[in-house]
């Protein structure tokens, strides 16, 4: 329970972090504090205690090995991070480009 | 004044010495992607980053002569059309993404069948997309740059 | 034969930036080729399943176990939307793009890249999978939103970005959360194992919480309706044209319904919750588009409007509320991406979106006036175009479960759309010109094809629409009521 929780509360503070904050760049940083949150949820739910690394070998044989599958998951997921952060990135720049500045107040031209 | 291109000599020096090694260390990390953690991705960001190392030692203007982002961006279409290509090469035993060649005997370099193609597949689209993605960030002009260079 | 939904696009979208340096035609019609190709297949489906499930094992690994792929009457009315508005936005994109725009083969690459994600999102069996095209997908949005790289439109991209970053962030969450309870990511298969589970506990309500929450964001609920508003208007026009016309549906609609019908299951409190969400977005929406003199804009704020009928429909949970709900979000596909590709010929011609600048176009532009005449009274629900039938099935259904309340709004919305859009065909098309512009001339010939074709599709569907429902409709509808029912098509076993 106490792994939902916390994960919630992480979630939270990037979310907070991404509608809240008024430059470009802590948006950004926000993002990646949410989607890491989400990451340590799906690694931690696959955790099993006193076991080992999935990685089979030729002289071990492994009886109790972690779930393989979330870190499977989490690895595509961390692409997919990161080509939203790289888009972002790229847009945050030429945002600056034609405003001038990261502030989020000054970037509002669309409105109604 | 004009500005010298890139980092000092030193780190050039040393750069040219340790590129070819992290490149080696991408491509160990790629081939043996079916065996070791690793793979595709992980070498693939490895090697990007050894092209990236360059253009930070030597200046983004000399080393974009000899790194052309064209040849890059065929490079990442090339890798997504092979893994495709592979994947489709399953449907002549029937089934998309089938494992069609010989598995071979496990933990030895030739084994698991297309998965070692699959690996080298992701590890150009990855290596070439994430040097384009650095590329094209590197590119653009700040308005920062402007001021800079006219007040000095 | 489901992989080639995902395999033709994808391809294309590989191979269009090696040939598109050389040959731009070429990328173009290898498009537009693939897009028609998309769209038989897609027709072909719909005779192909009329009951259960066709699933495809991925690399032969056996449904619980590997990725499937799963093609029932549901994904076959989104393949088929999905499809059709795809091509006709790319014959339409052939002179459209040429003229504004630079880097064609760009363009078309993210395009092919986002038929790809929406076709994935359509015919996934598996709830991570599904994920994936549906990031894939939001990216390519994400990326043709921005695709003018003027400041109104970066900036209404990195608005659109950030609420798609939180929607999808939530959607993985709650994955993450069925995964972490019942171990396994097929989505027979969780649906399976939560009913050996028994009755929902605290952590299946948090998710549902989120899923309802992430889809909503991305199907632009009132709620959660901020980026839409500025996203839809800056895009390119047929990109315009599918963002609203599918995606919103596909990623918002086609999945939450997917998920809170056939996995989790549809309870009274989720239809208290779709019927309030449906009415607020359907009342909100008409409201802030009243105001609007931006045509896309105006247009985009309807979208909402519309949504809100199609989740309220959804919502009932009566068969015949279902089937309103999905014909009229099939219909709302055909009118408002053609009123989207009518603004986008009206800006082509005159090179403003301000109704209150452009005048007296139908003597210049007869073909675009016309076809904006039939959306309009399409979406407003004049019989017998398609919108009407929807609305009245939608309205009736809330008359026989006793929900006066929602009926009586759907009437008005759509009382206030129909003025809505009479302003527009009175200040764009109907008013006579009082200095006219020379010059305005009618829209190229791709572009004329695309508007017609869909033109009329409305007429034909709302004539025809009893073939509609019966050959389309029906099935899909019955999939939702079957509700887990599902388990059985896709695995083969109770």
């Amino acid at each position: 329970m106490s792994l939902y929780i916390l994960c919630t509360i992480l979630f939270a503070i990037g979310l907070y972090c991404l509608l809240v904050k008024k430059n470009l760049v802590k948006k950004i940083i926000g993002l990646g504090i949410m989607e890491y949150a989400i990451n340590l949820f799906f690694i931690l739910a696959g955790y099993r205690s006193a076991a080992e690394a999935p990685i089979l070998d030729r002289e071990l044989t492994i009886t109790n090995f972690v779930d393989p599958l979330p870190q499977a998951l989490i690895l595509t997921s961390i692409v997919i991070g990161l080509a939203v952060t790289a888009l972002m990135v790229a847009i945050a720049v030429r945002l600056y480009e034609k405003y001038r500045t990261f502030d989020i107040n000054e970037i509002r031209r669309l409105r109604g | 004044m004009k500005q010298q291109q890139g980092m000092s000599l030193i780190v050039k020096r040393i750069t040219k010495i340790t590129v070819s090694l992290i490149f080696l260390f991408g491509m160990y990390i790629v081939l043996h992607g079916h065996l070791t953690p690793g793979g595709g991705f992980a070498g693939g960001v490895i090697i990007a980053l050894s092209f990236i190392h360059l253009v930070l030692a030597f200046g983004k203007e000399i080393a974009l002569q000899r790194l052309r982002e064209t040849f890059f961006s065929v490079i990442e279409s090339l890798g997504g059309l092979m893994f495709l290509g592979i994947a489709l090469l399953g449907l002549s035993g029937g089934y998309f993404f089938l494992n069609v060649l010989p598995k071979g005997e496990p933990f030895t370099l030739f084994s698991s069948g297309i998965i070692v193609l699959c690996n080298i597949a992701i590890f150009l689209k990855v290596s070439a997309g994430l040097f384009s993605i650095f590329i094209a960030l590197a590119i653009i002009r700040m308005p920062m740059d402007d001021a800079k260079e006219q007040s000095r | 034969m489901i992989p080639l939904f995902v395999v033709i696009p994808l391809g294309l979208a590989f191979l269009i930036p090696l040939v598109s340096k050389c040959k731009e035609g070429f990328a173009r019609a290898c498009a537009v080729a693939g897009g028609f190709f998309l769209v038989c297949v897609s027709v072909a489906s719909v005779y192909w399943i009329k009951t259960g499930a066709v699933t495809y094992a991925v690399g032969e690994w056996k449904a619980p176990f590997g990725i499937c792929m799963e093609l029932d009457a549901l994904s076959v009315l989104i393949l088929l939307v999905i499809n059709i508005i795809g091509f006709l936005a790319l014959v339409y994109s052939a002179e459209y793009i040429k003229k504004r725009y630079t880097s064609p083969g760009l363009y078309y690459t993210l395009f092919c890249l986002l038929l790809a994600g929406l076709n994935g999102v359509a015919i996934s069996g598996d709830l991570f999978n599904m994920f994936v095209f549906l990031e894939i997908t939001s990216i390519a949005s994400y990326a043709l939103v921005a695709f003018g790289a003027e400041a109104e439109e970066l900036e209404a991209s990195f608005k659109y970005m950030v609420l798609g970053s939180i929607a999808s962030a939530l959607i993985l969450f709650a994955i993450g959360i069925l995964l972490a309870k019942v171990s396994t990511l097929n989505m027979a298969d969780i649906a399976r194992q939560l009913m050996r589970q028994g009755p929902a506990d605290s952590t299946v309500l948090y998710c549902v919480a989120l899923f309802t929450m992430g889809f909503a964001l991305k199907a632009g609920l009132v709620p959660f309706h901020t980026w839409l508003a500025d996203a839809h208007p800056a895009a390119p026009a047929p990109v315009s044209a599918m963002l609203s016309g599918v995606v919103i549906k596909t990623l918002g609609i086609y999945q939450l319904v997917r998920v809170i019908f056939n996995i989790i299951g549809f309870s009274q409190a989720m239809s208290f919750i779709f019927v309030w969400l449906g009415i607020i977005s359907m009342v909100a929406g008409v409201l802030l588009a009243i105001g609007q003199w931006d045509f896309k804009r105006l247009l985009a704020y309807h979208s909402i409007s519309q949504i809100g009928y199609v989740v309220f429909g959804i919502g009932l949970g009566t068969p015949l509320g279902i089937i309103g709900g999905l014909f009229h979000l099939f219909n709302h596909s055909l009118f408002k991406s053609l009123l989207f590709l009518n603004a986008g010929a009206v800006e082509f011609a005159t090179g403003t979106r301000r109704l209150e600048k452009v005048e007296g176009l139908s003597k210049e532009m007869p073909v675009t006036s016309v076809t904006s005449l039939i959306a309009s009274l399409s979406i407003a629900g004049i019989p017998p175009l398609c919108g009407f039938w929807s609305k009245l099935i939608i309205i009736i259904a809330a008359f026989q479960v006793q929900h006066f309340f929602g009926a009586i709004v759907c009437l008005a919305v759509s009382m206030v759309t129909l003025a809505s859009f009479l302003k527009v065909q009175k200040y764009a098309f109907a008013r006579k010109a009082q200095n006219p512009v020379m010059g305005i001339k009618e829209v190229p010939f791709s572009m004329k094809v695309s508007m017609v074709s869909l033109a009329i599709l409305c007429v034909g569907v709302g004539l025809f629409f009893p073939v509609i429902i019966n050959a389309v409709i029906k099935p899909a509808a019955d999939v939702l009521l079957a509700g887990r029912e599902y388990i059985s098509w896709v695995l083969g076993v109770k």
